[in-house]
């Protein structure tokens, strides 16, 4: 690629910024002392939960407010639950947090068949916008689902006449 | 209501969802009339970020108009026009006085790391986000500006993340008249981060990348210089050699856990989530930036670990400097830049697509498509 001098004091806004004085700057500029005081400052008014909210261990309370669209259910909430005995430290608390999001992916089918939806994976993955502007990619990616297929039904039926054959003795 | 609704990695649709309600007297429910889709977004679309459960919305760029307000709400009312910063912040703990809004310890129960935002999974609270048509928004009276009459809503918009992101990238690296700035990612941020490296007297500018429709934009609207690291065989060594063999004066790490370039980075980090994603725009800023100069990272990375050159950092005695942005302590300062014509960030959206398209529009950012650069996402109400 190509690159081209200019002369760059002439770029809109060109040092407007410049401040020698500005340093050290964000994030440690506007220290207050307050820090000290660690946790007692005034507080918010606190939130009523209406629904489970996980807290970490590396916290006293619940902050002033939070989410309360999802909360944690299921299998995957059970994992959820167990993920939040660790701290933020260990991989015990975000790994099974992975782990819980992966069940919670199958949870969610289920649901769907549940609720008489039967859920449009190609849809939901915006195939019809990587047809539109990435016919190549898509091409590629069936040919290789194909190839794959093929493979194992190619494996699974020779695995299958050996084992029959087995069976009769030859 | 109409709202993003997450499935499953690579998987979301529109669904409908309850109208959100009042929960807490600083509330206030917006009516959403645009919001984005953040290069961060793809994390969680793409199953990297822990805790991110089926049902959740996405979204924490959004603007709108309030239609309701809590009790408590003095600063806002109903009618009025608002951007919406994406960090969620009470404006009274020890860390929201030092203006650190981003590290707020009054909006998120589920991790001490990270602070509330919306639509980011339960590791940033579990608000639902605003890539719907309504949304609620806890403090209402800290974070939420009125937009100016005179603002184009499409650069208001990108004034709730990736406009102060790219600043206080700039910011953070603490650059002095002359330097030579290096950015790496040329995504939406990073393209802000080299133009508002100008702001602060930088004398080069240098955006790193390898998709080529997006370097040959930066190089136009960031006036600066756009290399393709697969056009070289080691970045480090290139930045070295421009430098006269001296390094940059600061590097900016605007890419996050995504990186490409390092197939190690990318097995482990990316594929086998043995780290917390793919450090590689991290360990290149690390080895590419002077002795004793600063790395700015606004890159996100998950929770857990990650390879990087920590010797080098001791070694050269950098700074490294790196938080989420405080759009809030902000505004004022990149509203100014914007009145006095010295950018126009809405310049950076490709696309415009509306909300119930949500499923092809994450393809077409996740996959870069149709030389996608940023996508807005337009609600039905926002269209009448």
């Amino acid at each position: 690629m190509e690159n081209t001098n200019l002369n760059y004091k002439n770029i809109p806004g060109w040092n407007s910024d410049a401040d020698p004085e500005n340093e050290p700057t964000y994030p440690m500029k506007k220290y207050t002392g307050d820090d000290h005081a660690r946790l007692n400052w005034k507080r918010p008014p606190l939130q009523t939960p209406t629904a489970e909210i996980l807290k970490s261990i590396e916290r006293p309370n619940l902050s002033a407010t939070f989410g309360t669209p999802v909360p944690p259910s299921g299998l995957s909430g059970m994992i959820r639950r167990f993920a939040f005995k660790f701290d933020e430290s260990e991989y015990g608390h975000w790994l099974n947090l992975l782990l819980a999001d992966r069940v919670n992916v199958v949870e969610g089918v289920i649901d769907d068949l549940l609720h008489g939806h039967v859920p449009n994976c190609f849809a939901e993955e915006g195939w019809k916008a990587e047809w539109k502007y990435n016919k190549k990619n898509v091409v590629k990616k069936v040919v290789k689902v194909a190839l794959l297929t093929a493979a194992v039904v190619f494996l699974f039926t020779k695995n299958k006449e050996k084992k029959s054959k087995n069976i009769f003795g030859f | 209501m109409l709202a993003m609704n997450y499935r499953g990695p690579y998987r979301v649709r529109i669904a409908h969802k309850p109208m959100p309600e009042i929960q807490h007297p600083g509330d206030a429910i917006v009516r959403v009339t645009r919001s984005c889709i953040c290069g961060s977004d793809l994390h969680l679309y793409h199953g990297m970020v822990p805790d991110t459960r089926v049902g959740t919305t996405f979204g924490h760029e959004f603007i709108g108009v309030v239609e309701e307000v809590g009790s408590e709400v003095q600063k806002l009312k109903v009618g009025d026009n608002v951007l919406v910063p994406f960090n969620i912040a009470c404006g009274q703990c020890a860390f929201c006085k030092q203006e650190l809004y981003s590290n707020c310890h009054e909006s998120n129960p589920e991790a001490t790391a990270a602070s509330g935002i919306f639509g980011y999974s339960h590791t940033t609270g579990g608000y639902d986000g605003g890539q719907a048509e309504y949304v609620r928004v806890p403090y209402a009276d800290v974070g939420p500006t009125v937009i100016p009459d005179w603002m184009d809503h499409d650069d208001a918009v990108l004034l709730t993340d990736i406009y102060p992101t790219g600043y206080q990238a700039a910011e953070m690296g603490g650059i002095k008249t002359g330097d030579t700035v290096v950015v790496f990612g040329a995504g939406p941020v990073g393209i802000l981060a080299a133009r508002c490296a100008w702001f602060f007297g930088a004398a080069r500018v240098i955006i790193i990348d390898h998709v080529e429709y997006r370097l040959e934009f930066a190089k136009k609207f960031a006036f600066c210089e756009a290399y393709n690291f697969k056009s070289m065989k080691d970045p480090v060594l290139f930045l070295k050699k421009t430098t006269d063999w001296f390094g940059a004066d600061v590097c900016i790490d605007a890419v996050g856990c995504e990186a490409e370039g390092s197939p190690l980075q990318t097995i482990t980090g990316r594929k086998l989530m043995m780290q917390a994603g793919s450090a590689t725009a991290l360990h290149w800023a690390i080895n590419s930036v002077k002795k004793g100069g600063i790395v700015s990272v606004v890159g996100v990375y998950g929770p857990t670990d990650n390879l990087i050159p920590i010797g080098n950092v001791v070694n050269k005695g950098l700074t490294i400097r790196a938080n989420q942005t405080s759009v809030k302590r902000l505004l004022p300062k990149l509203i100014g830049h914007i009145e006095a014509g010295h950018i126009s960030p809405k310049e950076i959206i490709t696309h415009h697509i509306p909300l119930e398209e949500i499923s092809d529009a994450y393809r077409i950012f996740s996959d870069k498509l149709d030389n996608c650069i940023k996508t807005v996402l337009i609600p039905p109400s926002a269209r009448k």
